[in-house]
């Protein structure tokens, strides 16, 4: 005779559907997670990236020659304390930029087109922004200094933004799966609901009752939320793939870390876990009415 | 050992199905319940094992008022009672062993403690070739059987059998009152709710007779007797 004696039967079809349901939610939780996680990774990426740089942009004008404009514009980058270093993106750089809009060929090549500076920031000396911008200003009318910062906040707002609507997402696929193991679990008690009235009414404890459809709730779980991890790590795999594809330096920030895949393993783990709680409370609820 | 005191019980908001109910009976005594169907004795039965609450009056078992205890007490109390219910309830998906088995499991009872026991009672009984089988297979004597195995297998110090002889002929209900006898014999107390008057007649224990809800008459044996039994009616 097995110590591990069924008491309550798993005839009542729930234990068939629950598995794939928490599969389902906890590959969209996982697919979310990782949006979360990614973009969290990117906000950083792109912080990180522009925060030690600005751009000048030297206008094409037709009175001076746009190389001196130029390089009047680096002799006075190279002496304004907090700046590293600036270089003059050259024709190659300028073409790649155009790149992606004008493609490969660049029609535009004989139009006058405004040159950029990198400037290279050190982050030990305060820079004077705006001192900057009217020496620059006065020296070389017309040059455009731009730290990017109202960019990439916008950038970042748009970021968090999505990573609120994903984390919603999330506590909203966490809801629905606690409710989809309550009516499974009410299903079983009303089937069985003898079963549960006999046992106790011989005495068992309403922790031990309760066990028999928790621990079956959280092995379903446990075998969905593995597939549902499978399914998302294939998906992410994928995507990945994708991105890794495109030349898009933004995207390239959206990388997946140890800490990212270390986090989507658990996902899988508090998916069994609401499948278990979940069960256990509805069950004590359902003892709680008898007397 | 268990002390009624004016025990009402309706459902709802409707009349009373019971009605000041009030007796006592001894430790180790042994008790038939009878009265026509519909008198009321398997409710009275349902309230004897916690499993009705009364709408008013005081229920004491084994010397405490149940209403006073806590939840977390109550499972200790009903495990100290064994119940034959009427229609068996038997678990079919589970072997006639782990049916007997079953207070022991639930008592916390060690694995290897189980099932020696749990045999033991079926071979009493002369189950003990039929451990294995479903309780669907079994004739509705030998469930009966199971289902007293089950109510006894934790010595309970009190048994609490409702119609026991409700689904077999008379030799065999006869049969089961003798067994009954058997653990009264050890000292278990045992009430034994019954409708089958020339069943139980040759038994000389006390009764008490529900009709339409209220005890009648009082102990249907001889007075002295009955006090010695604890019996008021």
């Amino acid at each position: 005779m097995s110590g591990g004696v069924k008491l309550i039967p798993d005839d009542t079809g729930a234990g068939r559907f629950l598995p794939w349901v928490v599969a389902v939610m906890v590959f969209l939780a996982a697919l979310a997670v990782s949006g979360v996680l990614a973009l969290d990774q990117g906000v950083r990426g792109w912080q990180a990236g522009f925060e030690g740089h600005l751009t000048v942009e030297v206008p094409a004008g037709r009175s001076a020659d746009l190389d001196t404009r130029v390089a009047e514009t680096l002799r006075i980058l190279r002496s304004t304390a907090g700046v590293r270093g600036a270089v003059a993106l050259d024709d190659a750089e300028h073409a790649a930029l155009l790149a992606p809009w004008f493609g490969p060929d660049n029609p535009v090549a004989d139009l006058p087109i405004p040159r950029l500076v990198d400037v290279e920031l050190d982050t030990d000396h305060q820079l004077d922004f705006d001192y900057l911008a009217r020496r620059l200003d006065d020296a070389v009318p017309g040059a455009r200094l731009d730290d990017h910062k109202v960019w990439v906040a916008q950038l970042i707002r748009l970021a968090r933004g999505v990573q609120f609507i994903a984390l919603a997402t999330v506590v909203l696929i966490a809801g629905a799966l606690a409710a989809v193991v309550v009516f499974a679990v009410r299903a079983t008690l009303s089937v069985h609901h003898d079963i549960v009235a006999l046992l106790h009414v011989m005495g068992a404890r309403d922790a031990y009752i309760a066990r028999q459809f928790q621990n079956h709730a959280l092995w379903m779980g446990a075998k969905g939320g593995a597939v549902g991890l499978v399914l998302a790590a294939a998906t992410l795999f994928v995507l990945s793939r994708l991105v890794a594809r495109l030349e898009a330096p933004l995207l390239d920030q959206l990388s997946l870390g140890p800490v990212t895949l270390v986090v989507l393993a658990f996902v899988p783990v508090a998916g069994a876990g609401i499948a278990f709680f979940t069960a256990r409370l509805t069950v004590f609820g359902a003892l709680g009415r008898m007397p | 050992m268990i002390r009624f005191e004016n025990v009402g019980l309706r459902y709802g908001q409707g009349p009373e199905v019971l009605r000041d109910i009030s007796f006592h009976l001894e430790p180790g005594s042994f008790t038939f319940l009878t009265g026509p169907s519909g008198a009321g004795k398997s409710t009275l039965l349902r309230m004897m094992y916690l499993g009705l609450k009364p709408s008013r009056g005081t229920i004491s078992l084994f010397g405490a008022d149940v209403a006073r205890a806590t939840r977390r007490e109550l499972p200790a109390i009903r495990r100290r009672i064994g119940v034959v219910f009427q229609d068996f309830r038997l678990l079919d998906h589970l072997s006639v062993l782990e049916n007997v088995a079953l207070p022991l499991r639930l008592a916390g009872e060690v694995e290897r403690r189980i099932e020696g026991p749990a045999r033991e009672m079926l071979e009493w009984v002369g189950l003990g070739d039929r451990i294995e089988a479903s309780p669907t297979t079994l004739s509705g004597g030998e469930q009966q059987r199971v289902a007293i195995c089950r109510a006894v297998v934790a010595q309970p110090s009190l048994i609490v059998a409702d119609e026991p002889t409700g689904n077999v002929d008379d030799a065999i209900g006869y049969r089961l009152i003798r067994l009954f006898e058997e653990l009264h014999r050890i000292g278990t107390t045992i009430i034994v709710a019954t409708h089958n008057q020339p069943l139980i007649e040759p038994f000389d224990y006390p009764r008490l007779h529900l009709e339409d809800g209220q005890l009648a008459g009082g102990p249907a044996r001889a007075p002295a007797l009955a006090a010695e039994a604890g019996l008021v009616g």
